[in-house]
This record gives structure tokens, C-alpha cells and sequence, in this order.
């Protein structure tokens, strides 16, 4: 099949765009949470997950020390260690390009490979959005974190209602059950309670714990994959 | 200097998480179990963290034109706008109460 007859090529390709150009809000968000040009440059380059991005410079904004920002990127990394088991089976890559499809295992990579019918165009669709988000991702960090320095008082723009905005943002298509409603009221509860208690960043570490128990004990039917 | 240590350390512990996925003998990890807790972890994260940047100011709790973000962006969300769209939606907001003057 020619790449450009793939319909897993086209949903990949698409999904980059929409993925790739928000990378421009996380881009001013990080510089304007108190992140330097380069260190956003690199979170985007290396880390190259967006919500554990989004998680860390939440954390460097709300006053937390980088200890924190570093527990609440990796905890809510942990889901790629289950996407990298899928794409191991699916795209079953060899030598360096299972390190470079290592790199490229995020949310949209997974979404777009799982749901292709066939083996071959999982792959396809794996590897068109992994790299076209990679790509259009960092090119618009650089974009928004330029963007984000020229702008001044980020506060006078609302940067920090649209941080409120993105994290809602990533939450809302989780949200399609009952059980994951109840898990994000009971955490985001608990993290409201324990914000004067403990120092900035750990409100968030204290929910994930909350999260993080009520998935090892809770015995209820599993949802049914969307 | 010492937050970039913990940009980079994030950056690498980030990375052998996806790696770690492609090396580990399925069997040990494909337990339901452990896709619960990660799917929890992760809703979990992100509703506490949608509320510290809501209403969190250090280690007080505060009623601000952030409010307005979140319910702007939950109108957005709502009517099915793509995510750029909510998060300008968010920033609009906020900006918008600030000039009113709104804290």
C-alpha cells in the first residue's frame, strides 16, 4: 500500500497537527511558571510527554520545589509503561527503533496504533503520529516559550486560567464512567483539603497516593475499553 | 541550576517508564490490576492538579479569576471545542475577570 493510501497514515498525520499545536500553550505556560527557554526547550525534547510536561510546570507554578515537580511528572508517566507493552506487541520494533519507538510512546501514538485493523497499519499509524507529533510538539514549544517571554506579566493574560483550562482539558475525555468521576472528585477533594497542611506540590502527591490506592484495591468489573 | 537536575532526572526517569514497557516480559505486567492503577494514577493526577492551579496560591486556598477559567473551559468542553480552543478559552476568561478587577 502507498503511505499516502493509509488511512492510518491520514488519522496520524491529523492527530500531529491538532497535538503538535498545542505544544505552542505549553511552550508560554512553562516560561511564564517561572521555567528558563532552555529548560522548556528540553522538557518538550526529552521528557516528550505532554501531560507529565504539563504536571511538572504546574507544580515549579504553584510555588513546589522541583523534587515535587520531578514525583508528580513521573507518577503520571506510569501509564506509558502500559502503552510501551501495547506497542511492543504491535509494532514489535528491533534494535534502535525500539529505543526510538520508546521515545515516541505517548497517549496519541497508542490511541492512533489500537485502532487500526490490522497489525501493518497499527504500526503505520504509530510511527506517522510518534514522529509528527515529535516534530511539530517541539517546533511549537520553541514558538510558545519565545511567545510566552515577549508577553510580560502572564497573569495581566489569563496564563494561568489557561493552565487550568489545559490540565481540565487532558482530564475531560478520561471521564467517561461513573468510576473515573468518582476518582477525580474524591482526589481533587483530597488535594483541596491538604493544600494549607503541606508544602506546595505535595497536595498533588497526597491525591496520587488517593488515585494510586483505589486502583490496587478497587475490585469493581472492569470498564470496558472505549 | 538545581531545578535543571530535576528537569533532566524527570526527563530520564520518563523516559525508561515508555522503555521499561518494550523490555519487560508482558506476563509480569499485563495484570488487570496494574492498568487500573495506572488509568486511576493518572485521572487522579490530573483532577488534583486541574485544582491547585484553580484554587491553590501557595498553601492558601483562594477564589480568584482562575474560578472563571475553569468554569470557561468547562462550558468549551461541553460543546465539544478542540483543546487549543478550551485552553484560549481558560486564559480568555481569567484575563477578562483580572480587567474587571477580579484578584
Amino acid at each position: 500500500m502507498r503511505l499516502s493510501q493509509s488511512p492510518a497514515v491520514k488519522t496520524g498525520l491529523s492527530i500531529s497537527v491538532a497535538t503538535g499545536l498545542y505544544g505552542i500553550s505549553f511552550g508560554a505556560l512553562a516560561v511564564s511558571s517561572g521555567l528558563t527557554f532552555w529548560q522548556t526547550v528540553a522538557l518538550s525534547a526529552l521528557m516528550f510527554t505532554g501531560g507529565s510536561q504539563f504536571a511538572f510546570i504546574g507544580v515549579i507554578a504553584g510555588g513546589g520545589a522541583g523534587s515535587a515537580a520531578f514525583g508528580a511528572a513521573t507518577l503520571l508517566g506510569v501509564r506509558n509503561i502500559i502503552y510501551g507493552m501495547q506497542m511492543n506487541a504491535m509494532a514489535r520494533p528491533r534494535g534502535w527503533r525500539k529505543a526510538a519507538a520508546a521515545h515516541v510512546t505517548i497517549d496519541e501514538s497508542t490511541a492512533t496504533a489500537i485502532v487500526q485493523q490490522d497489525l501493518a497499519e497499527s504500526r503505520r499509524g504509530f510511527w506517522t503520529a510518534g514522529l509528527g507529533i515529535f516534530i511539530l510538539w517541539n517546533a511549537f514549544t520553541v514558538a510558545g516559550a519565545l511567545l510566552g517571554d515577549a508577553l510580560g506579566d502572564p497573569k495581566a493574560w489569563g496564563l494561568d486560567g489557561a493552565a487550568v483550562a489545559a490540565f481540565l482539558a487532558l482530564l475531560w475525555p478520561r471521564l467517561k464512567s461513573r468510576e473515573p468521576v468518582a476518582i477525580a472528585v474524591v482526589c481533587a477533594l483530597a488535594t483541596v483539603l491538604v493544600v494549607p497542611l503541606v508544602p506546595p506540590g505535595v497536595p498533588i502527591l497526597v491525591a496520587a497516593l488517593v488515585a494510586g490506592v483505589w486502583g490496587w484495591v478497587g475490585h469493581r468489573a472492569e470498564e470496558p475499553a472505549a | 541550576m538545581s531545578l535543571w537536575w530535576w528537569v533532566l532526572a524527570a526527563c530520564v526517569v520518563a523516559y525508561l517508564s515508555k522503555l521499561s514497557g518494550y523490555l519487560v516480559p508482558a506476563r509480569i505486567l499485563d495484570k488487570p490490576r496494574m492498568g487500573r492503577v495506572a488509568a486511576a494514577l493518572t485521572i487522579g493526577l490530573l483532577a488534583s492538579l486541574t485544582a491547585v492551579n484553580t484554587f491553590a496560591s501557595g498553601q492558601q486556598l483562594v477564589l480568584d479569576a482562575r474560578v472563571g477559567a475553569l468554569v470557561a473551559a468547562a462550558i468549551a468542553l461541553v460543546l465539544r471545542a478542540p483543546f487549543l480552543v478550551v485552553v484560549i478559552a481558560g486564559a480568555a476568561a481569567a484575563a477578562l475577570l483580572r480587567w474587571t478587577g477580579m484578584p
